[in-house]
Formats: C-alpha cells, sequence, structure tokens
C-alpha cells in the first residue's frame, strides 16, 4: 500500500460522504416526514472498507473541510455552526464510528464479507456513534439522557437500511475487485 | 468554490481568522460560568446586529438556522414534558446564540484564510511524517472528488432510465462502487507517476 494510493482512498471517501449528502433522501414510507440523512452511509463504508486509522481520517477530513466552510452537510448545512449545534456529538462520533467499524472488519478477518460489514457497521456506524452522539445531544439540550436516547430512536430505521447497504456493497467490493477492500488487504 | 463565505470590506472580514477563531473558543467556554437565559439573550442581540451590521446579504445569512427549527421545538417540547420551561428557553437560547456566532465567522472568513489561520496546527503532525503538503493535496482531491462522484451517479442513472424507464435503483450500487473505486487507483497511479504527493516539483512563484 503505497502513500500515495491511502492519501487518495482517504480523500474518495471523504468526497463520497459530502457527495451523500448531495442524494436526495432514500424515501422510507413509514417513516414519511423524519429528514433521514444518507451521509452516515459513507462513514459506514469508510470504516468498512478502508479499515480504522484511514476509515477514520476520511471523516476527520471530511469535518475539517465543513469546518472551513465548505456546506457539505446534508440540506448544505456546514461551516463552524454546526459542531456548535445540538448534532455536534454526532458529527464527532462518526470518527469514531468509522474507527470501530475498520476495528471490527479486521478483527473478524477470517468471516464471510456480507456478515463481517454487517457487523462492523451495526457496532461502529450506529453503536458507536451514538455512544458519543446521545451524551452530546444530552449535554447540548439540557436533557436526561435517557429523553435524548429515544429522541434518537427515530434514526434506527434509517441507520439499519444503511448497514444493509454497506454489507451488499463490501460483498461486491470483495467479489469485484478485492484489493479495494483495504481493511481487507 | 462552494463556501458560506459572504465577500465584502465589513469590520467583520477585516479582523483576522485567527483572531476570529480564538474568540469563537473564548466565548464558547464563558458558557460555563454563565449558563442563565440572560446571557444567551445577550449574545443573541449582539450577534443578531453583528449579522445586521452586514447589511441585507448579512440579514439573509441568518437562515442558517432554518433547518434547525425543529429540532430545537424537539428540544423545548421535551422540557416542557419534563417540566422544565426554564431551562430549556435558557438551552435554545444558548444553542441559537452559539451557532449564530459560529456561522458569523464562517461568512465572514474566505476559505483559504481558514485555511492559513489553523495550518500551523498541522505542523506537530510532520513529526509522524504528515506534512502540510498532504493535507492540502487531501483537500484539492476532495473537492474535485465531489462533482466526479455525482457525475458519475448521474450518468449510470441516466442509463439505467433508459434501459427501464425508472430513476433509481439498488442495482446501481455494485457498477457505482466498481467505476468509483477504479476511478480512485487510476488517480492515485497517475499521482505516483507525476512523482507522489510529496515529490510534486515546485513551479517558480509558488509558496
Amino acid at each position: 500500500m503505497t502513500k500515495d494510493r491511502s492519501l487518495v482512498q482517504i480523500a474518495l471517501y471523504a468526497a463520497l460522504i459530502a457527495a451523500l449528502g448531495f442524494m436526495p433522501a432514500f424515501s422510507i414510507p413509514f417513516l414519511s416526514g423524519v429528514p433521514i440523512t444518507a451521509q452516515s452511509l459513507g462513514v459506514m463504508l469508510a470504516g468498512v472498507m478502508l479499515g480504522p486509522v484511514r476509515g477514520s481520517l476520511a471523516v476527520i477530513l471530511f469535518l475539517f473541510l465543513v469546518a472551513l466552510g465548505m456546506p457539505l452537510l446534508a440540506g448544505g448545512r456546514g461551516g463552524l455552526a454546526v459542531f456548535y449545534g445540538p448534532s455536534a456529538g454526532f458529527l464527532i462520533g462518526w470518527v469514531l464510528g468509522a474507527f470501530v467499524a475498520g476495528s471490527v472488519m479486521k478483527a473478524t478477518g477470517e468471516r464471510n464479507v456480507l456478515f463481517s460489514a454487517a457487523l462492523s457497521a451495526v457496532i461502529g456506524g450506529i453503536g458507536a456513534v451514538y455512544l458519543i452522539g446521545i451524551p452530546g445531544l444530552s449535554i447540548l439540550a439540557g436533557l436526561p439522557l435517557d429523553k435524548a436516547a429515544l429522541g434518537s430512536l427515530v434514526y434506527i430505521p434509517g441507520d439499519l437500511i444503511k448497514v444493509a447497504i454497506t454489507a451488499v456493497v463490501a460483498q461486491t467490493v470483495a467479489r469485484g475487485m478485492p484489493s479495494a477492500l483495504l481493511s481487507r488487504a | 468554490m462552494i463556501s458560506l463565505y459572504i465577500g465584502g470590506t465589513s469590520w467583520a472580514h477585516r479582523l483576522s481568522a485567527r483572531f476570529k477563531l480564538v474568540t469563537l473558543f473564548i466565548i464558547s467556554l464563558l458558557f460555563i460560568p454563565f449558563p442563565q437565559y440572560w446571557f444567551s439573550l445577550g449574545l443573541l442581540v449582539l450577534v443578531l446586529s453583528a449579522y445586521a451590521s452586514l447589511g441585507e446579504r448579512g440579514l439573509l445569512a441568518l437562515k442558517v438556522v432554518r433547518p434547525l427549527l425543529w429540532i430545537f421545538g424537539f428540544i423545548l417540547a421535551f422540557h416542557v414534558v419534563l417540566g422544565s420551561y426554564a431551562e430549556g428557553v435558557a438551552v435554545v437560547l444558548r444553542l441559537f446564540s452559539m451557532v449564530l456566532i459560529a456561522n458569523f465567522v464562517s461568512i465572514t472568513t474566505p476559505l483559504e484564510e481558514m485555511m492559513d489561520a489553523v495550518e500551523p496546527l498541522f505542523r506537530p503532525l510532520g513529526f509522524f511524517g504528515v506534512s502540510t503538503r498532504r493535507i492540502s493535496l487531501a483537500v484539492a482531491l476532495v473537492i474535485r472528488f465531489i462533482p466526479v462522484l455525482l457525475g458519475l451517479y448521474a450518468s449510470l442513472q441516466e442509463a439505467y432510465f433508459a434501459r427501464t424507464g425508472k430513476r433509481n435503483s439498488w442495482r446501481l450500487l455494485a457498477p457505482f462502487a466498481l467505476h468509483t473505486l477504479k476511478m480512485a487507483e487510476h488517480v492515485a497511479e497517475a499521482l505516483t507517476a507525476r512523482g507522489g504527493a510529496e515529490g510534486l516539483p515546485k513551479r517558480s512563484g509558488e509558496r
């Protein structure tokens, strides 16, 4: 793995997270009305495909561009303001999420890719992200922890769809272009 | 380049980026000793007048809070249910003023100045073999990749529409993933062929 290839891959997944913010949200019939961003799909993919270190670097690079003032979060949000808003904890949680997803992917290296990627996306992309996001919301909004968790529950169905997509994409890449599944390389 | 920045020559534009970032940081720390609602309210009045001082475009920039309104409503509703109405108001005022102050820094500081202001923070990374040059290249690559990815997906969608009459499908995921990764491999090869991230020859006039 050359340094140049690492750099390009990190930039690619940072761009993917940004590009997902431009995609029209997946419409979920039973939850219409709740805004669901596709961006955490990019976070799951970064961790699962790139492994812990490069995966979290991709998320950090994306957040850096947002902080510099580019409106790259879904709905055209961005700038320093998002790091002072109520969901700031979730953005920081993305970094840990990609790291944990990558670590789980590595630790389950001998398992089938579909299973391993789904497990990584659940533990990292949902578990670790909410682990930071919910206490963050609780502190910033002055709400008790259980109420903050309750308010975040509406996103779980959307997250599960993203887990499924992550697993399918990882499986596809493992078959079609195994060298690009860097977490397994 | 896409950015929140609003061009101008106001007093806020003339302040140095570093000064604005440090001020923002200090204000955000002040909420720890002053959690009361009157402190947030005072700041809110100050920051609203700062936006107003930028003229009409400054006032238009206030729309940044629009996507947050439903979250604020949700937070207030929870506090009302819990019986902590006063705290709910204080919290929402605090979030309102903080988001607006932070956004004020973003709209009055161009991206390049912001980048230059934070550059010294990256110097310690040189210790681990990460040069500021590599970081700049990574930023440039992301900015270039975003439209490429969107274009790639759009062309797949177009071909799919021509075949099936449908706009979107999960079936596009696999070709999109493989096309994208192939493209990234080409970019990496091209980068290496040109001397790599560190070895790009310096042109005259370049820093």
